[in-house]
C-alpha cells in the first residue's frame, strides 16, 4: 500500500518582551529558581493579571508578516487544568477570538520547488512554571520564573506531507520570528518548541487518518526523527491490521521512538470560559498600520530581491534569506567583493560547511563578512585562484589574519608573469617527455585528457600559484606546437 | 465614643475633642468585651490598629488633615492585608498571610484610616447569611437568634452594634445590600469597576466589588471617597473622574423622577415589607420626587443566570488553592492526585465545594452553551432592562429583601431558598450597576432595607437621595438593645 502522511504543526513561540505577559517580572532565562515570579506569576490570591502591549505588538508583526487577518477584537480566555507548575489552576489563553487569524507562510524545498503552508490561527496565552524532578529526592521542586512569560501559539494547516517539509515550515516560522525580532529562537532554551500533529492515509484518500500528536519537540533533527518514526509505527501499526488510536505521545530520541502519553479519554475537558479579569483587546487601524510601516524586509521580498538584484537561482536565494543574519552576511560580502553569485557560493559552500563542522550559527564565525568579501576581492583581480582561496580562507578560520596578510606571509599570490610561466613549463614538459610523446600521438578524445595531467604537473610544480588561464593557454600551445 | 459616626469621629478629631489613639483604644475594649455574642471579627489587630493611631495623630498633629484621619475601620476578610491573616472565612487560607495589601485597603491606611481588625464572613463570600464561614456563624445584633445576612455578615454586625462606625464589605450579588438591610446599616455597591479589586480575594470576577457598610448615607460618602479610583493593577477598573461624593448630599430632590418596578412586588415578598417600602417612597415624594411604575421584564431569570455565572467564575478562581504554594494543605499526601484531593475536600467547606461543582458542570464540554452562554446572553438582557428603565426614570426603589434576617440554621438545608434571597439584589450585579440599601423601617423587631440603584457611575445620586431620606427619618438612628 502507498501512504500519504499528513502533517499539521503547532509552534509555540516565546515572545522576546523585557516583562511577562500579565505582571512585570523580567523573562531573563536561567535566573535562580523563583527569582523572577511576583505575586501575580505565584497566582497569590487577591491577584489580577495586566496585559503586557508588547505582546499584543509582536502578536500583529507576526499576523501582518503571514499575511494574516488580525483579530480587531481578541479575547483571552481561561483553560483550566490542574498542575503544580501552573500556578492559578488555568493558564490564560486564547480560544474563541484569536489575535492572528488564517494567514500563509511560503517553504522552499530541496528540489528547489516552493509550497505553500496554510497558518490556521496564531493566539498569545501565558508560559507555565517549570517542575524540576531531579536533586529533590522523593519530591519535585516548582520554579515558576517562566510562569507569565508570553507565548504566540502558531498552528499551521495539516498541509506536510513529509518529515521534511514539516521541518523546512518550522525553519521557516523560526526565520520568520527571528526576522521580525519578536523571539530569539533558541530551541535549546525552549524559546521555541514543536507539537507535531501526525496521520497517515492511503494515497488517494480524502479523508484524514487518525492523528497522533507528539508533545514538545525542540530541535529540528528531533522534529524530522519523530515525525518519521511516528509515521513508521502507524504503517506498521496498519499494516499489521491495528488501528491508530488519537492519543498524545511523547518522542524519545535516545531510542528514536514516540511512546503513550495520554489517550483522547484521559484528555482534559479544559472548560474555556472568557477571562473575566481581563477586557476584550481591541485593535485599532492606526495601531496596526504603525506596525506594518516598521517591519523589516521579510523572508519573501528578500528571497524576490536576491533573484532580481543578484541573479541568484530562487533555491540559492531561499537558503542565504532563511535566516536574517546569513542574509546580512551574503550581502556585506557582496557589497566588498562585488560578486554575488561568487559571493553566494562562498558563504553557503565553504562558509555553510566550516559552521556545520564547527556546530556554530553564522553569528559566531570565525570568519567575518569583510574577511571573507576582502578574500573574493583577492580572487576577482587575480591574486589567488579559486583553489588557492580555500587554504586562504582555513587560515582565517584559524585566526590567521585577514586574506591580504595571509598571502603575503604564505606567499601564495599568483604567478602571472608569463615568462615565468613558459620557463616552468618547459622543465615539466621535459621531466615528462614519455608523456609528450604519448600525448602527440593520440587522439583528440584521448587528448583531452591526458591534457588534464600536464595541467595538474604545472600546478603541483608551482605549488597551485600558477594562474591557471595562463597555464592552460601556454601549455595548449606548447603541445599542439 | 462608640456612639459616634464616621462625620461625627471626623469633626472629634478635628476639634481635638480626642485622639485617634484614645478612640482606638476605646473602641478595642469594646470589640473585645462584646463580639464575643456576635463573632463578628475573625481577627483583631491591635497592635497594628494602636500604631497606626498613634502614626495619625502624629500626622494631624504635623498639620495634616483628613476625614479619614485617624478614623477606625476594619476590612472584610478577603482584602487582602500585609502581614495579617487573610482567611476568606475558610480553612483553606486559616494560615495565610497575605504578603501585600489591596488597593483599597493600601488607600484607606493611606488616607489615615485605622484598621482595627478583619471582620467575618461566608466562606469565600459564598452565602446570604454568614452561616458558612469556618470560624462559625455571626449572629445579628438585633436579635442573636437571627442571621445577620451575607456574606459581609461580620462587616454588618460590627457596625450595627456599635463596635466601629464603619467596615469595607464586598458585594458579589448582594452581599453588602442584604446584611446591610438585616442590620439596619446603609450599604453601597458601587458601579463595577469604580474600586479596585487588586488583592480583594475573588469570589466570581465579573461581578464583584467592594464598597463601605456604615450606619449613615453621609458616613458612606466618606468611606467611598477613600476606597474609589482607576487602578492600573486592575484591568477591569475605569479611568473615570471620581468626584466629590459628600459635595451634593443635600442636593434637593425636586423632580427626582423615582421607577417602581413592579416585578419586585410580586409574589415571595412579605406584605410588611411592601408596606414599609410604599412608606419609604411617601417620604420621598414628599421631598418632590416623582414616582412611576416600571418593569423589568427579564428579572425572573436572574437567580438562575447568578448562578450559572457566579460558580463557573468561582470555580476557576478558587483553583489556585490546590495545596501547593500557600493555604492548607492535606496530612501526608500519597501522590500529588491524593494532595489535591484531600487539600481541597477538607480545606473548603460544604457551600464552596457545592459552587465549585456546578460551576464545573457548567462550563464543561457540552454543556456550555446550554448554560453559560445562556446566561451571558440573559444578563445582556437583564441589562437592556435597566438601560431602557433608566431613559425614564433617575433612579430605581424597592425593597432589598423580601424578608427580614430569618433564624440561624433555618435555610441551611435547603440552599436554593437561601439563593432566593438574593432576588433583588443580583440585577444590580448582573448589570455591574450601583446599588444601595438604606434603614425604611422594622417587621418583628427586625430591620428592613430598601433598595436605590442608579444608573453608572451615580453613586452621587444614590448617596444624595438616602442622605435627604435619612434627614427626615430616623430608622438608622435606632439601636439595637444591649449594644
Amino acid at each position: 500500500m502507498q501512504w500519504e502522511v499528513v502533517i499539521g504543526l503547532e509552534i509555540h513561540t516565546q515572545l522576546a518582551t523585557q516583562s511577562k505577559i500579565f505582571s512585570g517580572s523580567a523573562t531573563t532565562f536561567g535566573s535562580e529558581p523563583n527569582t523572577q515570579a511576583s505575586l501575580v506569576d505565584l497566582g497569590m490570591p487577591g491577584v489580577l493579571p495586566v496585559l503586557n502591549q508588547e505582546a499584543v505588538r509582536m502578536a500583529c508583526m507576526f499576523g501582518l508578516a503571514i499575511d494574516a487577518e488580525i483579530g480587531k477584537r481578541n479575547v483571552f480566555a481561561r483553560k483550566n487544568y490542574f498542575y503544580p507548575d501552573l500556578p492559578k489552576g488555568y493558564q490564560i489563553s486564547q480560544m474563541d477570538l484569536p489575535i492572528v487569524g488564517k494567514g500563509h507562510l511560503d517553504i522552499a524545498l530541496e528540489d528547489g520547488t516552493i509550497k505553500r503552508i496554510g497558518v490556521t490561527r496564531a493566539h498569545l496565552e501565558e508560559d507555565a512554571g517549570k517542575s524540576l524532578h531531579e536533586d529533590f529526592s522523593g519530591s519535585t521542586g516548582i520554579d515558576l520564573n517562566r510562569a507569565g512569560t508570553p507565548l504566540l501559539e502558531i498552528v499551521s494547516e495539516p498541509d506536510m506531507r513529509s518529515a521534511k517539509e514539516a521541518v523546512a515550515y518550522v525553519k521557516a516560522i523560526h526565520a520568520l520570528v527571528r526576522y521580525l525580532g519578536i523571539c530569539d529562537g533558541n530551541m535549546a532554551e525552549g524559546s521555541l518548541r514543536c507539537d507535531c500533529n501526525v496521520s497517515i492515509r492511503p494515497k488517494g484518500q480524502a479523508e484524514f487518518g487518525t492523528r497522533c500528536e507528539i508533545k514538545n519537540v525542540n530541535s529540528f533533527r528531533f522534529i524530522e526523527r519523530a515525525i518519521n518514526s511516528e509515521i513508521q509505527r502507524q504503517i506498521d501499526l496498519i499494516e499489521d491490521g491495528g488501528k491508530v488510536i488519537q492519543e498524545t505521545r511523547l518522542y524519545d530520541p535516545n531510542k528514536d521512538e514516540t511512546r503513550s502519553m495520554r489517550s483522547k479519554e484521559e484528555a482534559n475537558d479544559y472548560r474555556y470560559f472568557p477571562d473575566p479579569d481581563l477586557l476584550p483587546v481591541v485593535i485599532e487601524d492606526s495601531f496596526l498600520e504603525t506596525i506594518r510601516a516598521g517591519l523589516p524586509e521579510l523572508p519573501p521580498q528578500k528571497v524576490e530581491r536576491f533573484q532580481s538584484q543578484y541573479g541568484l537561482s530562487a533555491y540559492d536565494a531561499n537558503v542565504l534569506a532563511s535566516s536574517r543574519e546569513q542574509a546580512d552576511y551574503f550581502e556585506q560580502v557582496v557589497n566588498i567583493g562585488g560578486d554575488a553569485k561568487l559571493a553566494a557560493n562562498w558563504v553557503m559552500v565553504e562558509l555553510g560547511s566550516l559552521l556545520n563542522k564547527l556546530g556554530i550559527e553564522i553569528d559566531q564565525a570565525p570568519v567575518s563578512a569583510e574577511q571573507l568579501g576582502g578574500m573574493l576581492l583577492r580572487i576577482r583581480d587575480n591574486t589567488i585562484s579559486g583553489k588557492i582561496a580555500k587554504t586562504v580562507f582555513e587560515a582565517m578560520a584559524a585566526g590567521e589574519g585577514d586574506a591580504g596578510s595571509i598571502i603575503e606571509s604564505k606567499g601564495l599570490k599568483q604567478v602571472t608573469d608569463t615568462g615565468a610561466i613558459d620557463k616552468m613549463l618547459d622543465e615539466m614538459l621535459a621531466a615528462n617527455a614519455d608523456q609528450v610523446e604519448q600525448y602527440r600521438a593520440a587522439d583528440e578524445a584521448k587528448r583531452g585528457k591526458m591534457f588534464g595531467f600536464f595541467v595538474g604537473q604545472a600546478m603541483k610544480a608551482s605549488k597551485g600559484k600558477a594562474n591557471p588561464g595562463q597555464v592552460n593557454q601556454l601549455l595548449k600551445a606548447k603541445l599542439e606546437g | 465614643m462608640h456612639q459616634l459616626t464616621l462625620a461625627e469621629i471626623a469633626r472629634g478629631l478635628a476639634d481635638k475633642s480626642f485622639s485617634s489613639e484614645e478612640l482606638t483604644g476605646a473602641l478595642l475594649a469594646r470589640i473585645q468585651q462584646l463580639d464575643p455574642q456576635l463573632n463578628s471579627f475573625i481577627s483583631v489587630t491591635e497592635e497594628l490598629a494602636l500604631g497606626q493611631a498613634r502614626a495619625a495623630d502624629a500626622r494631624r498633629a504635623a498639620g495634616e488633615t483628613g476625614a479619614l484621619l485617624g478614623a477606625p475601620i476594619a476590612h472584610k476578610d478577603l482584602f487582602c492585608t500585609n502581614g495579617v491573616r487573610t482567611s476568606c472565612g475558610s480553612k483553606m487560607l486559616d494560615n495565610f498571610k497575605a504578603p501585600y495589601d489591596a488597593t483599597v485597603v493600601a488607600k484607606l491606611a493611606e488616607a489615615g484610616m485605622v484598621t482595627l481588625g478583619k471582620t467575618n464572613m461566608d466562606e469565600f463570600a459564598m452565602g446570604s447569611a454568614n452561616e458558612s464561614s469556618h470560624y462559625g456563624a455571626v449572629k445579628n445584633p438585633w436579635n442573636l437568634e437571627h442571621v445577620p445576612g451575607g456574606s459581609s455578615g461580620g462587616s454588618a454586625a460590627a457596625v450595627a452594634a456599635r463596635l466601629l462606625p464603619a467596615t469595607t464589605g464586598t458585594d458579589t450579588g448582594g452581599s453588602i445590600r442584604q446584611p446591610a438591610a438585616l442590620t439596619n446599616l446603609t450599604g453601597l455597591k458601587p458601579t463595577y469597576g469604580r474600586v479596585s479589586r487588586w488583592g480583594m480575594i475573588a469570589y466570581a470576577s465579573s461581578l464583584d466589588q467592594g464598597g463601605p457598610l456604615a450606619r449613615t448615607a453621609e458616613d458612606c460618602a466618606l468611606l467611598l471617597q477613600g476606597m474609589a479610583g482607576f487602578d492600573t493593577k486592575d484591568s477591569t477598573s475605569i479611568d473615570e473622574p471620581v468626584p466629590d461624593y459628600s459635595a451634593n448630599l443635600n442636593a434637593s430632590l425636586q423632580g427626582l423622577r423615582i421607577g417602581l418596578p413592579k416585578e419586585y412586588f410580586g409574589a415571595g415578598l412579605d406584605p410588611r415589607i411592601a408596606e414599609l417600602v410604599q412608606a419609604s417612597v411617601k417620604e420621598l415624594e414628599k421631598l418632590g420626587a416623582v414616582v412611576k411604575e416600571i418593569s423589568l421584564p427579564n428579572m425572573q431569570h436572574a437567580i438562575p443566570a447568578y448562578y450559572v455565572i457566579a460558580p463557573a467564575e468561582a470555580s476557576s478562581n478558587l483553583s489556585r488553592f490546590d495545596g501547593v504554594r500557600f493555604g492548607y494543605r492535606c496530612e501526608e499526601p500519597k501522590d500529588l492526585t491524593d494532595l489535591y484531593k484531600r487539600s481541597r475536600g477538607e480545606g473548603f467547606g460544604a457551600e464552596v465545594q457545592r459552587r465549585i461543582m456546578v460551576g464545573t458542570y457548567a462550563l464543561s464540554a457540552g454543556y456550555y452553551d446550554a448554560y453559560y452562554v445562556k446566561a451571558q446572553q440573559i444578563r445582556r438582557l437583564i441589562k437592556n432592562d435597566f438601560m431602557t428603565a433608566f431613559e425614564g426614570v433617575d433612579l430605581i426603589l424597592g425593597p432589598t429583601t423580601p424578608n427580614p434576617a430569618w433564624k440561624l440554621g433555618a435555610k441551611s438545608s435547603d440552599p436554593v431558598a437561601a439563593y432566593l434571597e438574593d432576588v433583588y439584589t443580583i440585577t444590580a450585579n448582573l448589570a455591574g450597576l450601583p446599588g444601595l440599601s438604606m434603614p425604611a423601617g422594622f417587621v418583628d423587631g427586625l430591620p428592613v432595607g430598601v433598595q436605590l440603584l442608579a444608573p453608572y457611575f451615580q453613586e452621587g445620586r444614590l448617596l444624595n437621595v438616602a442622605h435627604r431620606y435619612q434627614q427626615v427619618t430616623d430608622w438608622h438612628t435606632r439601636a439595637p438593645n444591649g449594644f
